[in-house]
C-alpha cells in the first residue's frame, strides 16, 4: 500500500461531501499527489480500488488534467506563464533565461532533482506579468534577476 | 497577493481592508444583511423577480440574464437541486474572479446564499481552478466561518432553510470553465462538455437540476437585494446595468483591475485608467474581453464596454479582460500564441475543433516563419468557417473568433509576412 492511512481517511472525508462517490476523485488525486509527489501506477491502482473504478478510468482522468503528474518530477515545479498578456511583457525571454540559468529546457528536470521547469497557460495574473508559479505560490511583476533569485532559494 | 483594484465601486470598495475578508469585518460593513432580508422577508419568487428586474447579466462570458436563468430551475419535485459557482477563471486575460475570491469571499458567499434561497437549491459546489490555491484556501476559511456562525448548514436565520457549500478544486484544464465540461469534471471525470439539450437546469450536476453562475455574477447579488433594482440600474447602460471588473494587461503603463460601470468607453479604460502605452508609443490593437474575443484596431476604441455596442463592432465583452498591444506588435505572433493555446486546450471530442485548432496553429506558425503562401489567409478563414457553430460547445467558436478578428483588422500583417518571407516586425514581443 503506497497511500497512507491518513490520506485514506482524508479521502473518505471528501467522499462524504459529494452526492456520488466519484465526485471526490479529483480531491482524492490531489491528496495522493501531495503525499507521494506524483501519481504512480501503484497509487493509481489504489485510488481506483477506493473509487470502485478500473485503473484505466483513473489514468484517463490523470492524463486529462495538467496538474496531475503520472511521473515523478523535481522537488519543485516552476512554471512560467507564456500566454499572450504575459508574452507581451517579456515572459518568453524570461523563460529562455531561466532555461539557461538551470541548464535545462522547458519540460525537463535539473539533474539534482531540484526543479522541474515548464511553461503554462494563463494563470490569472495577467496584470502582474511576467510571473512564475512555484508549486502553489505565485510570484508576480518579475524581472530576470528577481526570478533567478527565487529559483536559487529553492531547496 | 493581488493588489487592490485601481478604481473601486461597490464590489471592490473594501478590498483594501484586510478585515473585510473575515466574517466579523464583513458583518461590520453590513454583510449578510441582504441574505437575511431575502430569506426572512422575501419569497424565492420575489428574489428572482428582483434580480430579473435589475437586469444583472452573467459575468462569465455570455452575458445571460441571471434572474432568467434562476427561473428555469424546477420548483416542484423532491429531487435535490444544485448551484454551481464557476470559479474556474481560465480565459487568458481574465483575473477578476481571483480578487473576488481572495478579498471578497463572504460577499460571494452571501450572493450564493441568496441565489440558493431563490432557487431552493440544496448544495452549492464552488469549482475553483486548481492553480488558485491561495484563493481557494481563503474561500475554505470563509466557508468554515459561515458554517460556525450558522449562515450555512441547517435552519439558516431560523427560517428552516438548509444549504451546504462545497469548495471543489479543479486540476488545470481550460475547458472545465465551460459549464457542462465543469459539471463532468465535478463528477470526477474528464472535463469534456456535454451535448445540450438537456440543459443544466434539467440535467446538471450528478444528473440533478443545476444553475451555473460566475463568481462575479454572485458577488453583485447582495448589493441588488440591499439597494434595489433601480439603484443597480443607475450604473452602466440601459441594457447592461451595474459595474464590471475590467482586467487590463499587456502594453500599458498601469495594468491591473478596474471596477467601472458597464459601458465605460474602452479608450477611457486604456488611456485614462491604465494610462496608455509606455514611452509614448501608440496602440495597435486591443482585445476587449479575454482572448476569445475578436480584437479591435486603434481607431475603434471609442466603443462602450457593453455587449450591445461591442457586437456592432463584431466583438464581445466576454470576461472584460482588456489586452493592449502597442504599435511594435506583430499580429501574426499574437495569432501564434492564441492558436497554440486553443490547440493545446481543445478537449478533442469534436473533429472540427480538434483538427481545426491544430490547423489554425500550424498555418499561422508557418506564416510567422516566412514559409506561408498566398492561399494561406483564405485557408485560415475557411478553417474558421468550418469550426463555427458546429460543435458540442462554444470552444471551437472561441478559437475561431480571435483569428477572424486579426484577419479582419490586420490582414496586412499576414500578407506582409508572406510577401517578405519573414517577420517584418523585429521589435515585436519575443516568441
Ligand atoms: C470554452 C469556454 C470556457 C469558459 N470558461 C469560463 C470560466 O472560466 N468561468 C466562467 O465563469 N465561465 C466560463 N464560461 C462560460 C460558462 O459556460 C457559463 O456560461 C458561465 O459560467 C455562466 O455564468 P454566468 O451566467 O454567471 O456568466 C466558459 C465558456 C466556454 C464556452
Ligand atoms: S468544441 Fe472543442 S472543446 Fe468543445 S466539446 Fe468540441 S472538441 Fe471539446
Ligand atoms: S497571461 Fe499570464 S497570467 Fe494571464
Amino acid at each position: 500500500m503506497v497511500i497512507s492511512e491518513e490520506a485514506r481517511a482524508a479521502i473518505d472525508g471528501e467522499i462524504a461531501r459529494y452526492p456520488r462517490k466519484r465526485g471526490a476523485l479529483l480531491p482524492a488525486l490531489h491528496l495522493v499527489q501531495k503525499e507521494l509527489g506524483h501519481l504512480s501506477p501503484e497509487a493509481t491502482r489504489e485510488v481506483a480500488e477506493i473509487f470502485e473504478l478500473r485503473p484505466v478510468e483513473v489514468m484517463e482522468v490523470i492524463s486529462f488534467y495538467n496538474m496531475f503528474h503520472a511521473r515523478a518530477g523535481g522537488r519543485h515545479h516552476v512554471y512560467v506563464c507564456t500566454n499572450l498578456p504575459c508574452s507581451l511583457r517579456g515572459a518568453r525571454g524570461l523563460l529562455k533565461s531561466l532555461e539557461a540559468h538551470l541548464g535545462i529546457e522547458a519540460g525537463e528536470t535539473t539533474s539534482d532533482g531540484r526543479i522541474t521547469l515548464d511553461h503554462e497557460e494563463c494563470l490569472g495574473a495577467c496584470g502582474y506579468a511576467p510571473m512564475l508559479r512555484v508549486d502553489e505560490t505565485y510570484h508576480e511583476d518579475l524581472d530576470e534577476a528577481r526570478a533567478k533569485e527565487i529559483l536559487d532559494a529553492l531547496e | 497577493m493581488l493588489t487592490v483594484p485601481h478604481t473601486t465601486n461597490y464590489l471592490t470598495e473594501h478590498f483594501g481592508d484586510d478585515a473585510f475578508t473575515t466574517l466579523e469585518g464583513y458583518r461590520a460593513r453590513g454583510g449578510y444583511e441582504a441574505a437575511k432580508k431575502a430569506i426572512s422577508e422575501m419569497s424565492p419568487a420575489d428574489v428572482i423577480e428582483l434580480v430579473k428586474d435589475s437586469g444583472l447579466q452573467g459575468r462569465g462570458g455570455a452575458g445571460f440574464s441571471a434572474g432568467m436563468k434562476w427561473s428555469f430551475m424546477p420548483t416542484d419535485g423532491d429531487q435535490p437541486s444544485y448551484l454551481v459557482c464557476n470559479a474556474d477563471e481560465s480565459e487568458p486575460g481574465s483575473y477578476k474572479d481571483r480578487i473576488l475570491l481572495e478579498r471578497g469571499g463572504h460577499q460571494m458567499l452571501e450572493g450564493i446564499l441568496i441565489a440558493a434561497w431563490a432557487t431552493q437549491a440544496d448544495t452549492t459546489f464552488i469549482y475553483v481552478r486548481g492553480e488558485y490555491a491561495f484563493p481557494a484556501d481563503q474561500l475554505d476559511r470563509c466557508v468554515r466561518e459561515a458554517y460556525d456562525a450558522g449562515l450555512l448548514g441547517e435552519n439558516i436565520f431560523g427560517k428552516g432553510f438548509k444549504h451546504d457549500v462545497v469548495v471543489h478544486r479543479g486540476a488545470g484544464a481550460y475547458i472545465c470553465g465551460e459549464e457542462t465540461g465543469l459539471l463532468e469534471s465535478l463528477e470526477g471525470k474528464k472535463g469534456q462538455p456535454r451535448k445540450k439539450p438537456p440543459f443544466p437546469a434539467q440535467f446538471g450536476a450528478f444528473g440533478m437540476p443545476t444553475t451555473v453562475n460566475n463568481v462575479e455574477t454572485f458577488s453583485h447579488v447582495p448589493h441588488i437585494v440591499k439597494n434595489g433594482a433601480d439603484w443597480f440600474k443607475g450604473f452602466g447602460t440601459e441594457k447592461s446595468p451595474g459595474t464590471m471588473i475590467f482586467g487590463v494587461s499587456g502594453h500599458v503603463v498601469r495594468p491591473g483591475l478596474y471596477e467601472l460601470p458597464m459601458g465605460t468607453p474602452l479608450d477611457e479604460i486604456v488611456f485614462e485608467h491604465a494610462q496608455g502605452v509606455p514611452e509614448g508609443r501608440k496602440v495597435k490593437g486591443v482585445i476587449p474581453g479575454g482572448m476569445s474575443m475578436p480584437i479591435l484596431p486603434a481607431g475603434m476604441l471609442d466603443v462602450p464596454m457593453a455587449n450591445e455596442s461591442l457586437r456592432e463592432r463584431k466583438t464581445m465583452l466576454g470576461t472584460g479582460g482588456v489586452m493592449v498591444m502597442d504599435e511594435r506588435t506583430c499580429m501574426v505572433r499574437a495569432a501564434c500564441v492564441i492558436t497554440y493555446f486553443f490547440r493545446d486546450e481543445s478537449c478533442g471530442q469534436c473533429t472540427q475543433c480538434r483538427e481545426g485548432t491544430g490547423w489554425l496553429n500550424k498555418i499561422v506558425e508557418r506564416i510567422e516563419r516566412g514559409a506561408g503562401s498566398e492561399g494561406d489567409i483564405e485557408l485560415l478563414l475557411d478553417v474558421c468557417g468550418k469550426m463555427e457553430a458546429k460543435t458540442i460547445c462554444a470552444f471551437a467558436d472561441a478559437a475561431a473568433w480571435p483569428v477572424q478578428g486579426l484577419l479582419r483588422h490586420f490582414r496586412e500583417d499576414f500578407e506582409e509576412h508572406v510577401r517578405q518571407k519573414k517577420c517584418p516586425f523585429p521589435e515585436s514581443f519575443e516568441l
